[in-house]
């Protein structure tokens, strides 16, 4: 573990950079960690995080399938949003752990 | 963490049988490829074939005969005689595609469209499709191209590339 300046405030983040809780994260925290990876953020972006933070908070698995229905983008899409790594990306920036799916 | 000097940045992937477990272990290899953002080919081989042949592709099974893995629900023997009653083979290839879809494992179809949606590239071996007489039309429309192993050989190479053989 360890603590990062995101958007001006010290987080805990993981080795890999994930946030350790997901309830520090803001839009202002997935901006700065968007710009960290290179990513111009959208309100495309922003429609896939909120989503993705919405299951987590259910309990519910995280797939790049399952994303891909999300009906916000298909699985494509995903890849543009987050080239090299659509559902750790998408899952880092979204505030949540590392996604834990083989798909 | 991983090292990055060393890291696996691009995968060759040869699938040559036609069963769930190795079709499957090929397209899970793949897909997961190119979610890390590497660079991914596939090529299919002799039964192999089967993943990506239209007719096939979605009714693949899995062994009850000669699968020392085979174990009856609730983990007990499986004896031989039972994988061969008819009937049987698809009904336990049924029961894994089941299992898998629980997990989240789409259809041979889906998963390739999947991984040609990351970047990934799916190939036919020529000389099988010479032998099973196959026709570029039998064959799933988005396989890039029906090429020898020389070809595969030629595109499989580069810094930290891997040829994984299922």
């Amino acid at each position: 573990m360890a603590t990062k300046e995101l958007a001006g405030k010290q987080i805990d983040v993981t080795e890999e950079g994930y946030l350790v809780n997901t309830s520090d994260w803001t839009k202002e925290v997935a901006e700065a960690m968007a710009e960290e990876e290179n990513i111009e953020i959208s309100e495309k972006h922003f429609e896939v995080l909120e989503y993705i933070r919405d299951k987590n908070a259910k309990g519910e698995g995280l797939t790049i399938r399952a994303l891909g229905k999300s009906g916000i983008t298909d699985i494509k899409g995903l890849y543009k949003l987050f080239p090299g790594g659509p559902l750790k990306l998408s899952s880092k920036l979204a505030g949540i752990s590392k996604p834990a799916s083989c798909v | 963490m991983a090292n990055k000097d060393i890291a696996v940045k691009k995968v060759a992937i040869i699938c040559a049988k036609a069963s769930i477990e190795d079709v499957y272990a090929a397209l899970v290899m793949a897909n997961g490829a190119v979610m890390e953002g590497m660079e991914c080919k596939l090529f299919f081989t002799f039964f192999g074939l089967d993943a990506i042949t239209k007719k096939q592709m979605n009714k693949l099974h899995t062994p009850t005969v000669g699968n020392p893995g085979m174990r009856m629900p609730g983990g007990g023997a499986f004896p031989t005689w039972l994988g061969t009653i008819p009937g049987v083979e698809a009904g336990v290839s049924k029961m894994m595609m089941k299992g898998m879809e629980e997990l989240d494992i789409p259809p041979v179809d889906e998963f390739l469209e999947m991984i040609t949606a990351g970047g990934g590239e799916v190939y036919a071996c020529k000389l099988a499709v010479d032998m099973f007489k196959l026709k570029k039309e039998d064959l799933w429309d988005d396989v890039s191209g029906v090429i020898t192993i020389g070809d595969f050989y030629a595109m499989a190479g580069g810094d930290g590339s891997q040829v994984i053989f299922t």
